[in-house]
């Protein structure tokens, strides 16, 4: 069934199965395979994209559920300030590691900052408990995510 | 397309074409017939300078690339430079990036002696040839063990050492200078008498005519520019904005995605498949099977996924359908009982010791089954055609995966070629590629590329275990309560044995399996290790920190149990025992302080801490915790203290002891693979739960400034976190725990049992069984 998507500002018409999940549509049939599968089940967020805004778990959001929402991103999120910010904060403390799971800690930590732009650690841990980092990259996360909002910050 | 052509003086570490250095689409489609010949024709220049004697070493660098007719026309000094006519120079990196930022660390490496700001490097992956870069300390072209700084240290900065001498001689000669007027920095060449200068493109006919030289004296850590800095590291960016391309996401034209149904039980094999269902799914292009897996191919993931669930496919189970968890633990302990060890490391006399201690102390420790869970669930895109196979994937063993592929499609190694992409994530997962040879297993029955990714389920019931290990481990003190000798029985499988091809013969000690026992920091007189083993009808494989991963929990566990036993603080105590290892002891002191080692915590927190030397490096880690009345360990704060000598580039070492105590404390709080009737009881991260943010205290590192070889550092954190965690457990709640992951159960008050889980009789037993003697 066709779908008309609108990814990073622009529009995609795909033809897919409505139960197919998003994620599998941005990585194997737009292409962008910035969005990473890693459990299915949304247990681990490395899917994370934003829907209007909001961060959701691509892996289990069929595509029948999107509607006319704008969908973003880790390719796309570097234009919207919050994202930018994650961004460079990202990589002004160094948080990544081998990576896999940073797309999706970068839309979870951008989505915090669009709703919140002051995050205290119970917010940081609140917003970003879903994703996983087997790297162990935690401790930079959270010292990025106030980098990223103009906190202080006590790493690094 | 050229044939390499090779002159008198073998290729050091060899060439790959220039094309190679491009794009990983681009690479694929022009250069992979050129590539096969080029390793084959190396082979041969190998197979001469072997039988000169010659070694990896400068004296086969060859100036302006040994091979006239190969496409690159820039100054190819041996196989880890590229320095172009205009542009970035490249390094060629043999170690794989999995995160711990080895691209950066070895580029420095290269950077510091070749003398170019990093700003004007980028690097790319090695093809898969172990003439050219085995690597020296594992003997192969792999990346595990923490060896990739260690291995690479002398002879990278050798090979951009001698590579720079030669840009200045070519330089002096232009300027009718002596050599000794000239200098280079950051990718030029200047004239101290002249005042001129040259960017080293402009010198590549002039470097064609140069002798390599021997025995360039390499930099003092005084000297250094670069290491002992920490610029941004190369592969962070393109991980920010999504453009990083780790194996998963390899996209090849005409590629087509499988899905695969694995027989749930290893050895079991495929007894009957109807897939008719399947192939009605719109999307499906095929079905294909193996002796024992199907896989569903789709045009996309999700088309093969509904596929796959269309099959009606029936498995003999094979025989190991009646593993299961606790045979395995019971013939852990039965070969304890009766099987004959395998000396290890014997220091001394140890049962006379034994016999004349004041004092002994005995324990028994278990630790469990490992799955590795990276992040990226493993996968691979295999392109067979009849002259040869194209693979990508991200591998720690890309010629494993080319030797073992080429086994199976009865080709020559030199026609399978790897294309090594990020991994998403490694931790020992991607040493063993028989997922690779899987993928190849079904890419060779159809004509166009096919991208296998396996389920997270699959990545981890399908994984190759950290083996579970029984061991016994026993001191006799002196009248000062410090060991005078230390016995530790090792009782488990043998990763060697099942990592090396022709299998560990009978008898023979497994290095891997003693280490971090038979060597500790710590003065003891009188020493015996040794190993029974029992292997497990699982397969086991490497895992973060490797041995001492295991051996460390135990040895540092054992320690607190007897600093206790004699009343003593634990740090003290082992200070007592590391006179004479002033880097061991400095950095104890140093966490210990950076702690707060010593102040009053309140009820149910304390402070554990483990010390050890694991390759090379020395690191004393100090972990605060609370534990609720319902068992739950809350971790309060996190210190570390490392000398691991020459920090290359300090933020990424200090990363990888954040990252690696994390990893291990995610284990050993949540961590066992289990199994039932052969399967494996876990799956996915709801049964086989990680550490989150939320979970992860304030952590800091200090790094202990050192003029010493620098050592690994990947896997440290991982071997100091266990005994850390259980110590700091015991000093809060008065519970030992020798057994991981750790049993919230036995960490209850007394009690609260009867409002949380299970009845406090349970409870209370397991405490008697648990708290110290």
């Amino acid at each position: 069934m066709p779908y008309d998507l609108q990814v990073n500002g622009q529009a995609h018409r795909v033809d897919v199965p409505d139960d197919m999940p998003l994620l599998w549509i941005l990585r194997d049939v737009i292409g962008l395979t910035g969005t990473k599968f890693g459990c299915g089940i949304a247990q681990c967020g490395v899917c994370t994209v934003h829907l209007d805004g909001k961060p959701v778990r691509s892996c289990v959001l069929p595509v029948a559920a999107v509607g006319p929402r704008a969908i973003t991103t880790v390719e796309g999120v570097g234009e919207t300030p919050q994202g930018r910010a994650v961004q460079q904060a990202w990589l002004a403390v160094e948080v990544i590691q081998c990576g896999y799971c940073q797309s999706g800690q970068i839309m979870s930590a951008a989505a915090l900052l669009g709703r919140n732009p002051r995050p205290d650690d119970a917010a940081i841990d609140a917003a970003m408990a879903g994703n996983i980092c087997r790297c162990g990259t935690y401790p930079r996360i959270r010292a990025a995510i106030k980098k990223a909002a103009g906190l202080p910050t006590e790493h690094v | 397309m050229p044939t390499r052509q090779h002159g008198p003086h073998a290729p050091a570490y060899g060439l790959i074409e220039p094309d190679d250095l491009s794009i990983p689409s681009r690479r694929r489609f022009l250069i992979a017939g050129a590539l096969m010949m080029g390793f084959a024709g190396s082979q041969k220049a190998w197979a001469q300078a072997k039988g000169l004697g010659e070694q990896p070493t400068l004296r086969a660098i060859t100036p302006g690339g040994p091979d006239k007719g190969a496409a690159f026309a820039g100054f190819a000094p041996g196989g880890f430079i590229r320095i172009p006519r205009e542009g970035k120079v490249t390094f060629i990196i043999p170690s794989v990036e999995m995160g711990q930022g080895i691209y950066t660390g070895q580029a420095m490496m290269m950077a510091e002696e070749l003398e170019v700001a990093f700003d004007q490097v980028e690097v790319s992956a090695a093809p898969p040839d172990e003439k050219l870069y085995s690597q020296p300390i594992l003997k192969s072209q792999a990346t595990g063990g923490s060896t990739s700084t260690r291995g690479a240290w002398k002879p990278m900065r050798q090979a951009a050492a001698a590579a720079r001498t030669m840009l200045i001689a070519a330089a002096a000669q232009r300027w009718h200078v002596a050599p000794d007027q000239c200098f280079a920095d950051q990718g030029r060449v200047y004239c101290r008498t002249n005042g001129q200068s040259l960017p080293y493109g402009a010198l590549l006919d002039a470097v064609a005519g140069q002798p390599v030289p021997q025995n360039v004296p390499l930099k003092k850590p005084g000297q250094f520019k670069l290491i002992g800095r920490s610029p941004q590291r190369l592969d962070t960016p393109a991980k920010t904005d999504g453009s990083a391309i780790f194996g998963i996401d390899v996209r090849v034209p005409g590629m087509k995605i499988a899905a695969l149904d694995i027989c749930p039980v290893p050895g079991g094999r495929l007894k009957r498949l109807n897939d008719k269902g399947a192939r009605l799914v719109p999307g499906v292009v095929d079905v294909l099977r193996t002796s024992n897996a199907v896989a569903v191919v789709g045009d996309h993931f999700w088309a093969a996924y509904k596929g796959l669930q269309a099959l009606e496919v029936e498995w003999d189970q094979g025989p190991r359908a009646n593993v299961n968890t606790k045979g395995i633990r019971e013939a852990l302990v039965n070969a304890a009982d009766t099987r004959k060890p395998i000396v290890g490391g014997v220091i001394g006399d140890a049962d006379r010791a034994m016999a004349d201690a004041a004092r002994t102390i005995e324990a028994t420790y278990d630790l469990p089954f490992l799955a590795h869970a990276t992040m990226e669930p493993v996968n691979a895109t295999v392109h067979v055609r009849p002259d040869g196979c194209d693979i990508w994937v991200g591998t720690q063993a890309p010629t494993a995966a080319q030797g073992q592929v080429a086994k199976l499609l009865g080709m020559r190694p030199e026609q399978v070629m790897v294309y090594n992409q990020y991994l998403g994530g490694g931790f020992g997962r991607r040493l063993v590629p028989e997922h690779i040879v899987q993928a190849a297993d079904f890419a060779r029955q159809v004509p166009y590329p096919l991208k296998v990714i396996q389920t997270r389920e699959q990545d981890i019931r399908h994984d190759l275990f950290r083996p579970a290990y029984h061991d016994r481990i026993a001191a006799g003190l002196n009248g000062d309560g410090l060991p005078v000798v230390l016995t530790d029985r090792i009782t488990g499988g043998s990763v060697l044995g099942d990592y090396l091809s022709p299998g560990l013969p009978d008898g023979t000690i497994d290095t891997d399996a003693i280490e971090g026992a038979a060597e500790t920091p710590y003065a003891i007189p009188t020493v015996r290790v040794d190993w029974i083993r029992e292997n497990a009808p699982v397969k086991v494989n490497w895992w973060r920190g490797v041995g001492p991963t295991h051996n460390v929990f135990v040895i540092e566990s054992f320690l607190d149990e007897c600093a206790h036993a004699v009343g003593q603080d634990p740090v003290t105590y082992r200070l007592k025992m590391l006179a004479n290892n002033p880097r061991s002891r400095n950095v104890l002191k140093v966490a210990a302080r950076q702690a707060g080692w010593g102040k009053s915590l309140p009820p149910r927190s304390g402070m554990g801490v483990s010390l050890h030397d694991s390759f090379g490096s020395h690191v004393a880690l100090v972990c605060e915790v609370h534990v609720t009345p319902a068992g739950i360990v809350q971790l309060r704060r996190l210190t570390a203290a490392v000398d691991v000598g020459v920090a290359i580039n300090p933020n990424s070492v200090i990363a990888q002891i954040e990252g690696g105590v994390v990893f291990g404390l995610s284990a050993a709080l949540f961590n066992e693979v289990t199994f039932t009737d052969g399967r494996v009881d876990q799956g996915n991260f709801n049964d086989y739960r990680q550490i989150r943010i939320n979970e992860v205290p304030p952590f800091s590192v200090k790094l202990v400034e050192s003029e010493e070889e620098p050592g690994g550092i990947g896997e440290s954190g991982t071997v100091s976190a266990a005994p850390a965690l259980t110590n700091a457990i015991f000093a809060a709640t008065g519970v030992r725990l020798r057994k991981l992951p750790i049993d919230r159960e036995l960490l209850m008050e007394k009690g609260v049992g009867d409002n949380v889980i299970g009845g406090t009789a349970g409870v209370a037993a397991a405490l008697t069984r648990a708290v110290l003697p």
